[in-house]
């Protein structure tokens, strides 16, 4: 029973709790110039999923095969062979679909999503638990994506669902092509500048679920981790900046 | 930041002065009154109710956010938000849609002031950034200019009055209309008479310093000089780059808001010329007719970094390359 529960817990942590969008703060490029459209949103969030999930369960079943010197690369050979094929899968059945997502599809092989997973947690877990892992992750990105992608789809381009049928032609269904809302949509909103306000307020919101449940909030390591800091006049030149570059440090060698 | 609890007060003596940002601010306003009146006059009375549809939706989100979302001391009083109204309205088309000013409003006072911590922690000239977020927004209406003198009451529709700015037109008005104002634009930028009063009058209440609207204005001369030379065409192509466009507004009124600007003559200078320079760029060789906003914007974001470089020495600190060449030679 206790494995089950934290097997469940392993699943659903990657929905709001560890979301790694909006509370790990990974993936952000791909969410950026995916979050336009909802289609491109449902789409990318499967293939980066599929990817997700796959890549976990293999490199969980070779964590102790990978000498832990290379592993950053056998992961990348993992991650990459299973993006090739979900590519080629995307090209043969929604050709449309890997027109709109262009360069973001392939660059699913260095989501730092899936090598983050990867590295933090299939290299050292189990394999149904990576499994898990991998699937809680990937519904937590296509989540995160579809939200986004709703307010800025709606607000800045005035339409919702638009050319869904791309994705809904696999199953037969033709007929629904989306709808239109808005005459004089706020334009901004599907440019840069409106993802990164729009990213910042749904961050802000998951940070105030979390709180209401009683979680830490997602916090950037003080002012340290700003490029401002040395000119900042809010810095107090205490402890923090000295800590804060050794911590990097540490990150760094952990990674490599 | 009032608190006063990281506030180090030296011994007496103690300069005192009675400026405080409410009468700053509402010298800045009395500065704006004649472009306030110079816009009625050119532009009817749609430009009077966009301006105050813009100030009431400033201060009202500035209050409600403030009351309600992050539940601080309520920053009304101090008029901050009325100037941000005013000067957002400036820079829009007088045929503008309501809806669209208050959702630029929204933008210049809940996005850019507020959420950065209110009065004095803004990144960028809130106006600047409302304009620039309708700019992306709403393209086409923002550029829809309304002729001047079309009728007082014409409070409709501007669709068939509309003519272009001259930044992109070939058939320009006469040199004393474009001082007088009496041409297609923003609401406030087209009366550089009356800019030009209220810059004084700033000025001479030594409520701004000379050193940012000179040398952008300058600069823009400067460059406008060569481009006149180097395209072959006569002194008056000076005198249109200078009174086209917002330069005047943005070098007098929003150039030189205190949050945004540097501190230092040396740093405002820099400021200064940076903006000259980016809006003669975007002018001359950008896709876009007009780059005074985007100017003042990058060199909004650019102020820290100004400021780390023009940081005054204390008098009697040694000075530091000298102290490196000693060090050398030790």
């Amino acid at each position: 029973m206790a494995e089950n529960k934290s097997l469940a817990k392993e699943f659903s942590k990657g929905l709001i709790k560890e979301n790694p969008v909006l509370r790990l703060v990974l993936g952000t490029c791909p969410t950026l110039a995916v979050s336009v459209s909802v289609t491109n949103s449902i789409g990318m969030g499967i293939a980066a999923t599929l990817v997700l999930v796959c890549s976990n369960v293999v490199i969980s079943l070779l964590r102790k095969v990978i000498p832990s010197k290379i592993r950053i690369p056998a992961y990348i050979v993992v991650i990459a062979s299973f993006v090739t094929i979900v590519q080629m899968l995307v090209k043969a059945f929604v050709p449309a679909l890997n027109d709109a997502l262009g360069v973001y599809l392939p660059l699913i092989v260095v989501n730092c999503i899936i090598l983050g997973r990867a590295e933090a947690f299939a290299g050292k877990n189990s394999v149904p638990a990576s499994f898990l892992d991998g699937l809680g992750m990937g519904i937590g990105f296509t989540f995160a994506l579809i939200v986004m992608a709703t307010i800025r789809e709606i607000l800045g381009a005035g339409t919702f669902l638009d050319s869904i049928d791309s994705l809904t032609k696999l199953f037969g269904v033709t007929s629904f092509t989306g709808f239109t809302l808005l005459k004089q949509p706020i334009a901004m909103l599907t440019m840069a500048p409106g993802g990164f306000l729009v990213f910042g307020l749904v961050m802000a919101a998951a940070n105030r679920i979390a709180e209401h449940q009683g979680k830490p909030k997602a916090e950037l390591s003080g002012c340290a981790a700003c490029p401002m800091a040395a000119s900042c006049a809010l810095v107090k030149k205490d402890e923090k900046c000295e800590t804060a570059p050794a911590k990097e440090n540490e990150k760094e060698e952990s990674a490599v | 930041m009032v608190n006063g609890k990281n506030l180090y007060v030296s011994a007496s003596p103690h300069a005192r002065s009675r400026k405080t940002t409410r009468s700053i601010m509402l010298d800045v306003i009395i500065a704006l009154i004649p472009a306030l009146i110079a816009s009625g006059v050119l532009f009817g009375l749609r430009a009077l109710v966009v301006t105050a549809v813009s100030v009431v939706s400033c201060v009202v989100f500035e209050w409600a956010f403030r009351k309600f979302i992050v539940k601080r001391s309520n920053t009304i009083g101090d008029l901050s938000a009325v100037i941000t109204g005013i000067l957002l309205a400036f820079n829009l088309p007088s045929g503008i849609p309501y809806w669209m000013v208050i959702l630029g409003d929204l933008f210049a006072i809940v996005v850019v002031k507020q959420l950065f911590g209110g009065i004095g922690q803004n990144f960028v000239n809130p106006a600047i950034g409302g304009r620039i977020f309708m700019l992306l927004s709403f393209s086409s209406k923002m550029s829809e200019w309304t002729a001047p003198r079309a009728g007082f009451m014409n409070l409709g529709g501007v669709d068939a009055l509309s003519g272009a700015t001259p930044l992109v037109s070939d058939d320009l008005p006469k040199l004393m209309d474009m001082f007088m104002g009496v041409r297609g634009g923003c609401l406030g930028e087209t009366c550089i008479l009356a800019l030009i009063l209220g810059g004084l009058y700033l000025l001479i209440n030594k409520v701004i310093s000379p050193a940012i609207p000179v040398s952008f204005i300058g600069t823009v001369a400067v460059i406008s000089a060569i481009a006149m030379l180097v395209k072959h065409e006569g002194a008056e192509y000076i005198a249109y780059q200078l009174m086209s466009g917002g330069l005047f507004l943005g070098a007098i009124f929003m150039a030189t808001d205190y949050t945004t600007s540097p501190i230092s003559t040396k740093g405002k200078i820099i400021f200064g010329i940076g903006c000259g320079l980016i809006t003669c760029l975007i002018r001359l060789f950008g896709s876009l007719p007009e780059g005074v906003s985007y100017s003042i914007i990058i060199m909004n974001i650019l102020t820290p970094l100004i400021e780390r470089v023009t940081t005054p020495k204390p008098f009697g600190t040694p000075k530091k390359e000298k102290a490196e060449k000693k060090e050398a030679q030790a």
